[in-house]
Protein backbone atom coordinates (compact mmCIF):
# COMPACT_ATOMS: atom_id res chain seq x y z
CA UNK A 1 0.00 0.00 0.00
CA UNK A 2 1.51 3.31 -1.10
CA UNK A 3 -0.54 5.54 1.15
CA UNK A 4 -2.35 4.40 4.25
CA UNK A 5 -4.32 6.85 6.35
CA UNK A 6 -6.29 5.67 9.38
CA UNK A 7 -8.36 7.98 11.56
CA UNK A 8 -6.52 11.19 10.63
CA UNK A 9 -7.48 14.25 12.67
CA UNK A 10 -6.19 17.77 12.13
CA UNK A 11 -7.06 20.54 14.56
CA UNK A 12 -6.12 24.20 14.76
CA UNK A 13 -5.64 25.61 18.20
CA UNK A 14 -5.13 29.00 19.67
CA UNK A 15 -5.31 30.23 23.25
CA UNK A 16 -9.07 30.33 23.43
CA UNK A 17 -10.42 27.83 20.96
CA UNK A 18 -9.83 24.62 19.09
CA UNK A 19 -11.22 23.82 15.67
CA UNK A 20 -11.09 20.36 14.23
CA UNK A 21 -10.85 20.68 10.45
CA UNK A 22 -10.30 17.02 9.62
CA UNK A 23 -12.24 14.61 11.80
CA UNK A 24 -11.19 11.01 11.50
CA UNK A 25 -10.43 10.26 7.87
CA UNK A 26 -9.34 6.86 6.60
CA UNK A 27 -8.09 6.40 3.06
CA UNK A 28 -5.71 4.05 1.34
CA UNK A 29 -4.14 4.15 -2.08
CA UNK A 30 -2.01 1.86 -4.17
CA UNK A 31 -0.86 2.48 -7.74
CA UNK A 32 -4.27 3.84 -8.65
CA UNK A 33 -6.13 7.08 -9.16
CA UNK A 34 -8.10 8.47 -6.25
CA UNK A 35 -10.22 11.60 -6.47
CA UNK A 36 -10.98 13.64 -3.35
CA UNK A 37 -13.98 15.88 -3.87
CA UNK A 38 -15.68 18.34 -1.56
CA UNK A 39 -16.58 21.97 -1.02
CA UNK A 40 -14.10 24.56 0.20
CA UNK A 41 -13.32 23.98 3.83
CA UNK A 42 -14.08 20.27 3.73
CA UNK A 43 -10.49 19.41 4.57
CA UNK A 44 -9.44 17.84 1.29
CA UNK A 45 -6.28 19.90 0.80
CA UNK A 46 -5.33 19.57 4.48
CA UNK A 47 -5.48 15.79 4.17
CA UNK A 48 -3.09 15.82 1.22
CA UNK A 49 -0.77 18.28 2.91
CA UNK A 50 -0.72 16.26 6.13
CA UNK A 51 0.58 13.32 4.13
CA UNK A 52 3.62 15.42 3.14
CA UNK A 53 3.80 17.05 6.59
CA UNK A 54 3.29 20.44 5.03
CA UNK A 55 0.95 21.95 7.60
CA UNK A 56 1.31 25.23 9.47
CA UNK A 57 2.90 24.94 12.91
CA UNK A 58 -0.33 25.59 14.81
CA UNK A 59 -1.95 22.49 13.33
CA UNK A 60 -2.18 19.47 15.61
CA UNK A 61 -2.16 16.18 13.69
CA UNK A 62 -3.08 12.86 15.18
CA UNK A 63 -3.68 9.58 13.40
CA UNK A 64 -3.78 5.90 14.15
CA UNK A 65 -1.71 5.49 11.04
CA UNK A 66 -0.35 7.93 8.50
CA UNK A 67 2.15 6.22 6.28
CA UNK A 68 3.72 6.69 2.89
CA UNK A 69 5.09 3.45 1.46
CA UNK A 70 5.57 2.04 4.97
CA UNK A 71 7.26 5.18 6.35
CA UNK A 72 5.46 6.61 9.37
CA UNK A 73 5.02 10.23 8.36
CA UNK A 74 4.15 11.44 11.86
CA UNK A 75 7.35 10.04 13.32
CA UNK A 76 9.56 10.88 10.34
CA UNK A 77 12.27 13.50 10.76
CA UNK A 78 12.46 16.56 8.54
CA UNK A 79 15.42 14.94 6.70
CA UNK A 80 13.37 11.84 5.97
CA UNK A 81 10.46 13.97 4.78
CA UNK A 82 12.74 15.81 2.36
CA UNK A 83 13.57 12.43 0.84
CA UNK A 84 9.88 11.93 0.15
CA UNK A 85 8.74 15.40 -0.88
CA UNK A 86 9.40 16.08 -4.50
CA UNK A 87 11.44 12.92 -4.96
CA UNK A 88 8.93 10.18 -4.21
CA UNK A 89 5.77 12.25 -4.17
CA UNK A 90 5.15 15.25 -6.40
CA UNK A 91 2.75 18.05 -5.58
CA UNK A 92 0.95 20.07 -8.28
CA UNK A 93 -0.83 23.18 -7.04
CA UNK A 94 -3.68 25.19 -8.40
CA UNK A 95 -2.15 28.18 -10.10
CA UNK A 96 1.08 27.92 -12.10
CA UNK A 97 1.39 31.71 -11.90
CA UNK A 98 2.26 31.45 -8.23
CA UNK A 99 4.19 28.20 -8.19
CA UNK A 100 6.78 29.01 -10.87
CA UNK A 101 9.71 31.33 -10.23
CA UNK A 102 9.00 34.43 -12.35
CA UNK A 103 12.66 35.44 -12.78
CA UNK A 104 14.10 32.10 -13.87
CA UNK A 105 13.56 30.65 -17.31
CA UNK A 106 11.58 27.45 -17.60
CA UNK A 107 14.48 25.28 -18.75
CA UNK A 108 16.50 26.22 -15.67
CA UNK A 109 13.60 25.56 -13.31
CA UNK A 110 12.89 22.12 -14.69
CA UNK A 111 16.58 21.18 -14.87
CA UNK A 112 17.07 22.41 -11.30
CA UNK A 113 14.37 19.98 -10.17
CA UNK A 114 16.05 17.20 -12.11
CA UNK A 115 19.52 17.95 -10.79
CA UNK A 116 18.39 18.21 -7.18
CA UNK A 117 17.28 14.62 -7.25
CA UNK A 118 19.45 12.99 -9.89
CA UNK A 119 22.68 15.00 -9.94
CA UNK A 120 24.62 15.33 -13.19
CA UNK A 121 25.97 18.32 -15.09
CA UNK A 122 24.01 21.41 -15.98
CA UNK A 123 24.12 20.43 -19.63
CA UNK A 124 22.77 16.94 -18.97
CA UNK A 125 20.07 18.41 -16.79
CA UNK A 126 18.97 20.85 -19.48
CA UNK A 127 18.73 18.03 -22.02
CA UNK A 128 16.70 16.02 -19.52
CA UNK A 129 14.48 19.03 -18.93
CA UNK A 130 13.80 19.41 -22.63
CA UNK A 131 12.97 15.73 -22.83
CA UNK A 132 10.55 16.14 -19.91
CA UNK A 133 8.90 19.15 -21.56
CA UNK A 134 8.48 17.00 -24.64
CA UNK A 135 6.83 14.29 -22.53
CA UNK A 136 4.20 16.70 -21.27
CA UNK A 137 3.38 17.35 -24.93
CA UNK A 138 4.87 20.77 -25.36
CA UNK A 139 5.39 21.00 -29.10
CA UNK A 140 8.50 23.21 -29.14
CA UNK A 141 10.29 22.21 -25.92
CA UNK A 142 13.51 24.07 -26.74
CA UNK A 143 11.78 27.40 -27.25
CA UNK A 144 9.65 26.96 -24.15
CA UNK A 145 12.72 26.05 -22.09
CA UNK A 146 14.25 29.40 -23.02
CA UNK A 147 11.19 31.44 -22.10
CA UNK A 148 10.03 32.85 -18.77
CA UNK A 149 6.79 31.91 -16.97
CA UNK A 150 5.03 35.15 -17.91
CA UNK A 151 5.62 34.42 -21.59
CA UNK A 152 3.61 31.21 -21.59
CA UNK A 153 -0.11 30.58 -21.12
CA UNK A 154 -1.69 29.13 -17.98
CA UNK A 155 -2.10 25.70 -19.56
CA UNK A 156 1.53 25.70 -20.68
CA UNK A 157 2.60 26.79 -17.18
CA UNK A 158 0.74 23.88 -15.66
CA UNK A 159 2.45 21.50 -18.13
CA UNK A 160 5.78 22.89 -16.98
CA UNK A 161 4.79 22.23 -13.35
CA UNK A 162 3.91 18.66 -14.25
CA UNK A 163 7.26 18.23 -16.04
CA UNK A 164 9.08 19.47 -12.92
CA UNK A 165 7.18 17.07 -10.70
CA UNK A 166 7.91 14.15 -13.01
CA UNK A 167 11.65 14.86 -13.07
CA UNK A 168 12.61 12.59 -10.11
CA UNK A 169 10.23 9.77 -11.24
CA UNK A 170 7.94 9.95 -8.19
CA UNK A 171 5.69 7.10 -7.14
CA UNK A 172 2.83 9.35 -6.14
CA UNK A 173 1.45 12.51 -7.66
CA UNK A 174 -0.79 14.79 -5.62
CA UNK A 175 -2.67 17.30 -7.76
CA UNK A 176 -4.54 19.91 -5.72
CA UNK A 177 -7.10 21.58 -8.01
CA UNK A 178 -4.60 21.47 -10.89
CA UNK A 179 -6.97 22.96 -13.43
CA UNK A 180 -9.33 25.34 -11.65
CA UNK A 181 -7.37 28.35 -12.89
CA UNK A 182 -7.59 27.14 -16.50
CA UNK A 183 -10.11 27.30 -19.35
CA UNK A 184 -12.53 24.44 -19.90
CA UNK A 185 -10.78 23.30 -23.09
CA UNK A 186 -7.32 23.37 -21.51
CA UNK A 187 -8.65 21.81 -18.32
CA UNK A 188 -9.61 18.59 -20.08
CA UNK A 189 -6.27 18.43 -21.89
CA UNK A 190 -4.24 18.81 -18.69
CA UNK A 191 -6.28 16.24 -16.79
CA UNK A 192 -6.00 13.80 -19.67
CA UNK A 193 -2.24 14.38 -19.71
CA UNK A 194 -1.93 13.75 -15.96
CA UNK A 195 -4.02 10.62 -16.27
CA UNK A 196 -1.95 9.27 -19.17
CA UNK A 197 1.38 9.93 -17.49
CA UNK A 198 0.22 8.40 -14.23
CA UNK A 199 -1.06 5.25 -15.95
CA UNK A 200 2.04 4.96 -18.14
CA UNK A 201 4.42 5.18 -15.21
CA UNK A 202 2.24 3.12 -12.92
CA UNK A 203 2.12 5.85 -10.30
CA UNK A 204 -0.46 6.64 -7.65
CA UNK A 205 -2.55 9.78 -8.12
CA UNK A 206 -4.53 11.85 -5.64
CA UNK A 207 -6.63 14.34 -7.55
CA UNK A 208 -8.28 17.00 -5.40
CA UNK A 209 -11.12 18.98 -6.89
CA UNK A 210 -14.52 20.46 -6.20
CA UNK A 211 -15.94 19.26 -9.52
CA UNK A 212 -17.38 15.81 -8.94
CA UNK A 213 -18.39 14.81 -12.50
CA UNK A 214 -15.08 16.08 -13.87
CA UNK A 215 -13.01 14.06 -11.41
CA UNK A 216 -14.96 10.91 -12.12
CA UNK A 217 -13.67 10.95 -15.71
CA UNK A 218 -10.06 10.74 -14.65
CA UNK A 219 -10.07 8.61 -11.49
CA UNK A 220 -10.75 5.02 -10.47
CA UNK A 221 -12.22 5.85 -7.09
CA UNK A 222 -13.74 8.99 -5.60
CA UNK A 223 -13.90 9.96 -1.92
CA UNK A 224 -16.49 12.62 -1.18
CA UNK A 225 -15.60 14.83 1.79
CA UNK A 226 -17.81 17.12 3.84
CA UNK A 227 -16.78 19.07 6.91
CA UNK A 228 -13.66 17.04 7.60
CA UNK A 229 -15.14 13.61 7.08
CA UNK A 230 -15.43 11.19 4.20
CA UNK A 231 -19.14 10.96 3.49
CA UNK A 232 -18.87 8.27 0.87
CA UNK A 233 -16.21 6.45 -1.10
CA UNK A 234 -17.20 4.85 -4.35
CA UNK A 235 -16.00 3.72 -7.75
CA UNK A 236 -15.96 6.55 -10.27
CA UNK A 237 -18.09 4.47 -12.62
CA UNK A 238 -20.78 4.11 -9.97
CA UNK A 239 -21.18 7.79 -9.26
CA UNK A 240 -24.69 7.85 -10.66
CA UNK A 241 -25.71 5.27 -8.07
CA UNK A 242 -24.33 7.35 -5.20
CA UNK A 243 -26.31 6.79 -2.04
CA UNK A 244 -25.28 9.58 0.25
CA UNK A 245 -27.57 12.65 0.04
CA UNK A 246 -24.53 14.95 0.03
CA UNK A 247 -23.03 13.28 -3.05
CA UNK A 248 -26.40 13.35 -4.77
CA UNK A 249 -26.85 17.00 -3.79
CA UNK A 250 -23.47 17.97 -5.24
CA UNK A 251 -24.27 16.21 -8.51
CA UNK A 252 -27.74 17.69 -8.67
CA UNK A 253 -27.02 21.34 -8.00
CA UNK A 254 -24.88 21.83 -11.11
CA UNK A 255 -26.58 23.46 -14.07
CA UNK A 256 -26.57 21.17 -17.08
CA UNK A 257 -26.55 21.83 -20.81
CA UNK A 258 -28.50 18.75 -21.71
CA UNK A 259 -31.00 18.72 -18.84
CA UNK A 260 -32.38 22.25 -18.47
CA UNK A 261 -34.16 23.21 -15.25
CA UNK A 262 -35.91 26.39 -14.19
CA UNK A 263 -34.49 26.33 -10.70
CA UNK A 264 -31.45 24.58 -9.41
CA UNK A 265 -31.97 22.36 -6.39
CA UNK A 266 -30.08 23.75 -3.41
CA UNK A 267 -28.03 21.55 -1.16
CA UNK A 268 -29.74 21.02 2.20
CA UNK A 269 -27.07 20.20 4.72
CA UNK A 270 -28.16 17.75 7.35
CA UNK A 271 -26.60 17.92 10.83
CA UNK A 272 -26.88 14.16 11.15
CA UNK A 273 -24.21 13.68 8.43
CA UNK A 274 -21.61 14.75 10.95
CA UNK A 275 -22.57 12.29 13.62
CA UNK A 276 -23.28 9.21 11.51
CA UNK B 1 -32.48 47.93 -24.04
CA UNK B 2 -28.83 47.38 -24.87
CA UNK B 3 -27.31 47.84 -28.30
CA UNK B 4 -23.67 47.25 -29.06
CA UNK B 5 -22.58 47.94 -32.61
CA UNK B 6 -19.23 47.28 -34.17
CA UNK B 7 -17.39 47.60 -30.86
CA UNK B 8 -13.63 47.73 -31.26
CA UNK B 9 -11.17 47.84 -28.40
CA UNK B 10 -7.42 48.05 -28.73
CA UNK B 11 -4.60 48.01 -26.23
CA UNK B 12 -1.62 49.65 -27.94
CA UNK B 13 -1.20 48.06 -31.35
CA UNK B 14 -3.16 44.99 -30.43
CA UNK B 15 -6.84 44.85 -31.25
CA UNK B 16 -8.50 42.60 -28.66
CA UNK B 17 -12.13 43.16 -29.63
CA UNK B 18 -12.65 43.25 -33.39
CA UNK B 19 -16.04 44.65 -34.27
CA UNK B 20 -18.57 42.99 -31.99
CA UNK B 21 -22.32 43.70 -32.33
CA UNK B 22 -25.25 42.40 -30.33
CA UNK B 23 -28.44 43.64 -28.77
CA UNK B 24 -30.45 42.63 -25.72
CA UNK B 25 -34.11 43.36 -25.04
CA UNK B 26 -35.37 44.59 -21.68
CA UNK B 27 -35.74 41.83 -19.10
CA UNK B 28 -33.73 39.38 -21.16
CA UNK B 29 -30.25 38.05 -20.63
CA UNK B 30 -27.36 37.73 -23.00
CA UNK B 31 -24.47 35.39 -22.30
CA UNK B 32 -20.94 35.74 -23.64
CA UNK B 33 -18.74 32.63 -23.63
CA UNK B 34 -15.18 32.14 -24.74
CA UNK B 35 -11.75 31.14 -23.52
CA UNK B 36 -9.45 33.40 -21.54
CA UNK B 37 -8.06 36.13 -23.75
CA UNK B 38 -10.96 35.99 -26.19
CA UNK B 39 -12.05 39.49 -25.14
CA UNK B 40 -15.28 38.72 -23.31
CA UNK B 41 -14.46 40.56 -20.08
CA UNK B 42 -12.96 43.44 -22.07
CA UNK B 43 -16.34 44.00 -23.74
CA UNK B 44 -18.05 44.07 -20.35
CA UNK B 45 -15.53 46.51 -18.89
CA UNK B 46 -15.98 48.87 -21.83
CA UNK B 47 -19.76 48.68 -21.39
CA UNK B 48 -19.43 49.47 -17.68
CA UNK B 49 -17.31 52.52 -18.48
CA UNK B 50 -14.16 51.08 -16.93
CA UNK B 51 -12.21 51.44 -20.15
CA UNK B 52 -12.45 54.55 -22.25
CA UNK B 53 -10.47 53.54 -25.31
CA UNK B 54 -13.09 51.91 -27.47
CA UNK B 55 -14.72 52.67 -30.81
CA UNK B 56 -18.16 51.82 -32.08
CA UNK B 57 -21.49 52.33 -30.41
CA UNK B 58 -22.73 51.23 -27.00
CA UNK B 59 -26.29 52.29 -26.17
CA UNK B 60 -28.43 51.66 -23.13
CA UNK B 61 -32.18 52.21 -23.65
CA UNK B 62 -31.51 53.85 -27.01
CA UNK B 63 -29.17 56.43 -25.48
CA UNK B 64 -25.60 56.18 -26.75
CA UNK B 65 -23.14 55.98 -23.88
CA UNK B 66 -20.50 58.70 -23.82
CA UNK B 67 -16.84 57.77 -23.48
CA UNK B 68 -16.82 59.42 -20.06
CA UNK B 69 -19.99 58.27 -18.32
CA UNK B 70 -22.04 60.82 -16.37
CA UNK B 71 -22.68 59.91 -12.71
CA UNK B 72 -26.35 59.10 -13.42
CA UNK B 73 -25.23 56.26 -15.70
CA UNK B 74 -24.08 54.20 -12.75
CA UNK B 75 -27.53 54.31 -11.20
CA UNK B 76 -28.82 52.45 -14.23
CA UNK B 77 -25.93 50.12 -15.00
CA UNK B 78 -23.99 48.20 -12.38
CA UNK B 79 -21.36 45.49 -12.52
CA UNK B 80 -20.63 42.42 -10.39
CA UNK B 81 -17.12 41.04 -10.48
CA UNK B 82 -15.73 37.54 -10.44
CA UNK B 83 -13.84 37.36 -7.21
CA UNK B 84 -15.84 38.22 -4.09
CA UNK B 85 -12.59 38.00 -2.12
CA UNK B 86 -11.01 40.80 -4.15
CA UNK B 87 -13.94 43.07 -4.97
CA UNK B 88 -14.92 44.08 -1.41
CA UNK B 89 -12.83 46.51 0.63
CA UNK B 90 -11.27 44.39 3.40
CA UNK B 91 -11.22 47.18 6.00
CA UNK B 92 -14.77 48.40 5.50
CA UNK B 93 -17.87 46.93 7.09
CA UNK B 94 -20.67 45.69 4.84
CA UNK B 95 -22.65 48.75 5.99
CA UNK B 96 -19.91 51.08 4.76
CA UNK B 97 -19.54 49.17 1.47
CA UNK B 98 -23.26 49.34 0.77
CA UNK B 99 -23.66 53.01 1.76
CA UNK B 100 -20.86 54.25 -0.53
CA UNK B 101 -22.96 54.44 -3.69
CA UNK B 102 -26.10 56.03 -2.16
CA UNK B 103 -23.86 58.64 -0.49
CA UNK B 104 -22.08 59.48 -3.73
CA UNK B 105 -25.38 59.85 -5.54
CA UNK B 106 -26.98 61.82 -2.71
CA UNK B 107 -29.78 59.32 -2.29
CA UNK B 108 -32.17 59.54 0.67
CA UNK B 109 -33.21 56.84 3.18
CA UNK B 110 -29.84 55.14 3.03
CA UNK B 111 -30.61 53.12 6.14
CA UNK B 112 -33.80 51.75 4.66
CA UNK B 113 -32.11 51.00 1.35
CA UNK B 114 -29.40 48.95 3.03
CA UNK B 115 -31.93 46.94 5.04
CA UNK B 116 -33.86 46.31 1.83
CA UNK B 117 -30.76 45.38 -0.21
CA UNK B 118 -29.64 42.86 2.41
CA UNK B 119 -33.04 41.22 2.51
CA UNK B 120 -33.22 41.19 -1.30
CA UNK B 121 -30.13 39.02 -1.49
CA UNK B 122 -31.26 36.89 1.49
CA UNK B 123 -28.50 37.98 3.86
CA UNK B 124 -29.28 38.26 7.58
CA UNK B 125 -29.41 41.84 8.89
CA UNK B 126 -26.66 40.84 11.31
CA UNK B 127 -24.26 40.76 8.36
CA UNK B 128 -24.53 44.53 8.07
CA UNK B 129 -21.86 45.34 10.65
CA UNK B 130 -19.49 42.53 9.77
CA UNK B 131 -16.29 42.79 7.75
CA UNK B 132 -15.91 40.84 4.50
CA UNK B 133 -13.45 38.35 6.05
CA UNK B 134 -16.14 37.32 8.52
CA UNK B 135 -18.40 36.12 5.68
CA UNK B 136 -18.19 33.07 3.44
CA UNK B 137 -17.50 33.30 -0.29
CA UNK B 138 -21.17 32.92 -1.18
CA UNK B 139 -22.19 35.58 1.35
CA UNK B 140 -19.57 37.95 -0.05
CA UNK B 141 -20.88 37.48 -3.57
CA UNK B 142 -24.35 38.30 -2.19
CA UNK B 143 -22.90 41.51 -0.75
CA UNK B 144 -21.42 42.35 -4.16
CA UNK B 145 -24.82 41.79 -5.75
CA UNK B 146 -26.51 43.86 -3.02
CA UNK B 147 -24.05 46.69 -3.68
CA UNK B 148 -24.99 46.60 -7.37
CA UNK B 149 -28.72 46.49 -6.60
CA UNK B 150 -28.73 49.37 -4.13
CA UNK B 151 -28.62 51.84 -7.01
CA UNK B 152 -31.83 50.26 -8.30
CA UNK B 153 -30.24 49.63 -11.72
CA UNK B 154 -31.91 48.37 -14.88
CA UNK B 155 -28.89 46.52 -16.19
CA UNK B 156 -26.47 44.22 -14.38
CA UNK B 157 -23.17 43.32 -15.99
CA UNK B 158 -22.00 40.04 -14.48
CA UNK B 159 -18.38 38.98 -14.99
CA UNK B 160 -18.02 35.29 -14.05
CA UNK B 161 -20.17 35.81 -10.94
CA UNK B 162 -19.98 32.20 -9.79
CA UNK B 163 -16.67 30.81 -11.00
CA UNK B 164 -14.89 31.42 -7.68
CA UNK B 165 -17.62 29.61 -5.75
CA UNK B 166 -18.41 26.02 -4.86
CA UNK B 167 -21.03 24.32 -7.03
CA UNK B 168 -23.48 24.21 -4.12
CA UNK B 169 -23.10 27.97 -3.55
CA UNK B 170 -23.17 28.58 -7.30
CA UNK B 171 -26.65 27.05 -7.40
CA UNK B 172 -27.84 29.46 -4.69
CA UNK B 173 -26.39 32.52 -6.47
CA UNK B 174 -27.82 31.48 -9.85
CA UNK B 175 -31.26 31.04 -8.26
CA UNK B 176 -30.93 34.44 -6.59
CA UNK B 177 -30.01 36.07 -9.91
CA UNK B 178 -33.01 34.58 -11.70
CA UNK B 179 -35.37 35.59 -8.87
CA UNK B 180 -34.06 39.16 -8.92
CA UNK B 181 -34.39 39.37 -12.68
CA UNK B 182 -38.01 38.35 -12.46
CA UNK B 183 -38.86 40.59 -9.50
CA UNK B 184 -37.21 43.74 -10.86
CA UNK B 185 -37.29 43.21 -14.63
CA UNK B 186 -33.49 43.43 -14.78
CA UNK B 187 -31.49 42.94 -17.95
CA UNK B 188 -28.31 40.88 -17.59
CA UNK B 189 -25.17 40.48 -19.57
CA UNK B 190 -23.34 37.46 -18.22
CA UNK B 191 -19.77 36.59 -19.08
CA UNK B 192 -18.61 33.06 -18.27
CA UNK B 193 -16.56 30.21 -19.61
CA UNK B 194 -19.10 27.71 -18.30
CA UNK B 195 -21.64 26.90 -21.02
CA UNK B 196 -24.06 25.25 -18.59
CA UNK B 197 -24.18 28.37 -16.39
CA UNK B 198 -24.75 30.61 -19.40
CA UNK B 199 -27.49 28.41 -20.85
CA UNK B 200 -29.16 28.24 -17.44
CA UNK B 201 -29.46 31.99 -17.04
CA UNK B 202 -29.48 33.41 -20.58
CA UNK B 203 -31.79 33.15 -23.56
CA UNK B 204 -29.24 34.26 -26.12
CA UNK B 205 -25.57 33.34 -26.26
CA UNK B 206 -22.65 34.91 -28.11
CA UNK B 207 -19.46 32.91 -28.63
CA UNK B 208 -16.15 34.77 -28.65
CA UNK B 209 -12.97 33.61 -30.35
CA UNK B 210 -9.88 35.80 -30.68
CA UNK B 211 -11.79 39.05 -30.24
CA UNK B 212 -14.58 38.21 -32.66
CA UNK B 213 -18.08 37.07 -31.85
CA UNK B 214 -18.12 34.10 -34.17
CA UNK B 215 -21.65 32.96 -33.48
CA UNK B 216 -24.87 34.09 -31.79
CA UNK B 217 -27.48 31.51 -31.03
CA UNK B 218 -30.32 30.83 -28.63
CA UNK B 219 -29.65 28.82 -25.49
CA UNK B 220 -32.16 26.29 -26.81
CA UNK B 221 -30.15 25.74 -29.99
CA UNK B 222 -27.01 25.43 -27.89
CA UNK B 223 -28.63 22.79 -25.71
CA UNK B 224 -29.75 20.62 -28.61
CA UNK B 225 -26.54 21.15 -30.54
CA UNK B 226 -27.74 23.32 -33.43
CA UNK B 227 -24.41 25.10 -33.65
CA UNK B 228 -22.91 26.45 -36.84
CA UNK B 229 -19.37 27.54 -35.93
CA UNK B 230 -16.74 24.89 -35.23
CA UNK B 231 -15.61 26.61 -32.04
CA UNK B 232 -19.11 26.55 -30.57
CA UNK B 233 -19.44 22.88 -31.45
CA UNK B 234 -16.10 22.18 -29.79
CA UNK B 235 -17.03 24.03 -26.60
CA UNK B 236 -20.39 22.28 -26.47
CA UNK B 237 -19.00 18.79 -27.05
CA UNK B 238 -16.46 19.31 -24.29
CA UNK B 239 -18.99 20.66 -21.86
CA UNK B 240 -21.51 17.89 -22.50
CA UNK B 241 -18.78 15.24 -22.31
CA UNK B 242 -17.52 16.40 -18.93
CA UNK B 243 -20.77 17.28 -17.21
CA UNK B 244 -22.07 13.72 -17.08
CA UNK B 245 -20.34 11.53 -14.51
CA UNK B 246 -18.26 8.78 -16.11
Amino acid sequence: MLVDIQNLRIAFENRSSRFEAVRGISLSLGAEKLGIVGESGSGKSLTARALMKLLPSNAAITADRLSFDGIDVLAASETQMRQIRGKRAGFILQDPKYSLNPVMNIGRQVSEAWRAHKGGSKKQALEAAIHLLDQVKIRNPREVAASYPHEVSGGMGQRVMIAMMLAPDPELLIADEPTSALDATVQAEILRLIEELVSERNMGLILISHDLPLVSHFCDRVAVMYSGRVMEELKASELLNARHPYTKGLLNCMPSLTHPRDRLPVLNRDASWLTA
Amino acid sequence: MIDVENLRIRFGDREVVKGVSFSVKKGESFGIVGESGSGKSTILRAMAGLNESWEGRIAFGGEPAALKRPPGFFRRVQMVFQDPYGSLHPRQTIDRILSELPLVHGMDNIDKRIVQALSDVALPQAARFRFPHQLSGGQRQRVAIARALIADPQVLLLDEPTSALDVSVQAEILNLLSDLREARGLTYILVSHNLAVIAHLCGQVGVMLNGEMVEQLSAQDLRVGKTSHAHTTELRTLSVGLEEPA
